[in-house]
């Protein structure tokens, strides 16, 4: 029975503003690592999940606005072309905020199967975008997104217990 | 709720619904899309935001760093002394090259001014450290740090010590970037060193390859020639190595060749590379119409006198 409400349905602390902007930050570095070669194909979108988090566990305070910021961001670093990750994640977002609700009414493993289609669709207008301009598409490239799709559960994990409240009273 | 609500990143005043604001972002970031696909008005806001974006990157890099700078640390004695008798060896070697070099050189200079020729300029160089390996699977590029005193330039060649590397396609307050050779659909003009057979050489996305496009079926081109560049673009420089033959497959289903090269230099081994600057630039390129209208008139004066 409790399978089926996890975590969510606990007492978690408010969010503040700084938790979530810290958690791009980190989300963004991790990105940024140099990663090469065989790492290279598999890299996760931690950027994209987090957002993706975001949007379907507080969706009015990370929405749409918020995550193309972070994707022209993710364009300057890249030298793709602005509005590339941009718009694939106001899509992403879009996608968490219509599903939030039915997102968070199923357990981990059932939300990994929901969020896939989301992430999928994000990856698949940023190599669009890539085709149509540069002619060529890097197929290596969606198996980050069957990655960034295994890493929900962990990442998901990880920042519920950051946000649950302390025997100490320390939020941070 | 509502607490929530008024705190969220918003550029309207009243919350449109989601599909309104998800059609806003997609159209500006389609017009910003097309914008940076074919002008160049963007690259001050691109400039301007990398500043902030280069210092979290650097940061990025640390722990790499931190193990390089471990390593280098805690390297072995015996190590050191091999590495040690290993460069003894080759600047012995070279520096017996250099010495033909010189003499050949001048050999060159004596023929140039008996033949009249324009003197070829020995370019200046100057090292770089690479900061940044980009780490999109679409665009690897490199960033290297930036010295004032420098002129970089965007187009400008990037080598290593045995070959081409890429070319400067950017400058950023804080960084240079450069674009690879073994970028996808990066060209660069080259000739056969053992014939002087001149091509071009096309990145194909891949980091260890290159191939070389549009040469005829019976072209005389060998597995292991190597390719230099041939000069003719204004861009590169004439004679530095760019790659070698792979492989070859001569299918008559197809009007060229198929010719796969390996880059010459290490296009992902390096920590620094040399910038080429300060290249001589080439005269314009006569306009096509003035070219023919001379022709004509030369024709007329030909025939008039």
């Amino acid at each position: 029975m409790n399978g089926n409400f996890p975590k969510d349905h606990e007492f978690l602390l408010p969010v503040s503003g700084i938790f979530i902007g810290i958690s791009l930050l980190i989300s963004l570095l991790l990105n940024w690592l140099p990663w090469g070669g065989f790492w290279l194909a598999l890299k996760p979108d931690f950027t994209a999940l987090v957002l993706l988090y975001w949007c379907t566990h507080k969706p009015y305070r990370v929405g749409i606005g918020i995550a193309w910021a972070v994707g022209i961001l993710a364009d300057v670093a890249d030298a793709s072309l602005f509005g590339q990750h941009a718009l694939a994640y106001a899509v992403l977002a879009f996608g968490g905020i219509v599903l939030h609700r039915r997102v968070q009414m199923f357990d981990l493993r059932q939300q990994t199967l929901q969020i896939f289609p989301l992430l999928l669709l994000a990856y698949v207008i940023y190599a669009a975008i890539h085709w149509q301009v540069r002619g060529y598409i890097a197929w290596e490239y969606f198996i980050g997104c069957l990655v960034s799709t295994l890493l929900w559960i962990p990442l998901t994990i990880l920042l519920q217990i950051l946000r649950r409240p302390r025997a100490n009273s320390n939020p941070l | 709720m509502s607490m929530d609500h008024t705190q969220s990143f918003r550029f309207f005043n009243r919350g449109p619904s989601q599909v309104v604001r998800l059609t806003f972002f997609s159209l500006l970031s389609l017009l910003l899309l097309f914008i940076d696909a074919r002008y160049k008005f963007l690259e001050v806001a691109r400039s301007a935001l990398s500043v902030p974006v280069q210092s979290v990157q650097k940061m990025a890099t640390w722990p790499s760093v931190l193990w390089q700078e471990a390593g280098d640390f805690l390297v072995v004695q015996s190590t050191l002394i091999d590495n040690n008798e290993q460069l003894q060896l080759q600047h012995l070697q070279d520096a017996a090259q250099l010495q033909q070099l010189q003499t050949l050189q001048e050999e060159n200079r004596h023929l140039h001014k008996l033949l009249q020729v324009q003197q070829e300029a020995s370019y200046p160089m100057h090292l770089a450290k690479i900061a940044y390996v980009e780490h999109d699977i679409f665009n690897r590029k490199l960033l290297l740090t930036k010295d004032e005193q420098a002129n970089v330039q965007t187009g400008q060649v990037v080598i290593d010590s045995s070959g081409v590397v890429g070319q400067v396609t950017r400058i950023y307050p804080l960084l240079n970037e450069v674009t690879l050779i073994t970028d996808k659909d990066h060209a660069v003009p080259v000739q056969v060193l053992r014939n002087g057979l001149r091509a071009i050489v096309f990145g194909s996305g891949d980091l260890s390859e290159l191939s070389l496009r549009y040469m005829p079926m019976n072209s005389d081109i060998l597995e292991g020639d190597t390719l230099v560049t041939s000069g003719i673009d204004g861009t590169y420089p004439p004679g530095l190595p760019v790659a070698t033959i792979n492989k070859i497959e001569r299918d008559p289903a197809y009007p060229f060749a198929r010719i796969r090269c390996t880059p010459i230099a290490g296009v992902d081994k390096h920590r620094y590379l040399l910038i080429l600057t300060g290249l001589p630039k080439l005269a314009k390129r006569p306009e096509t119409t003035s070219a023919v209208s001379d022709e004509k008139s030369t024709k007329i004066t030909h025939s008039n006198p």
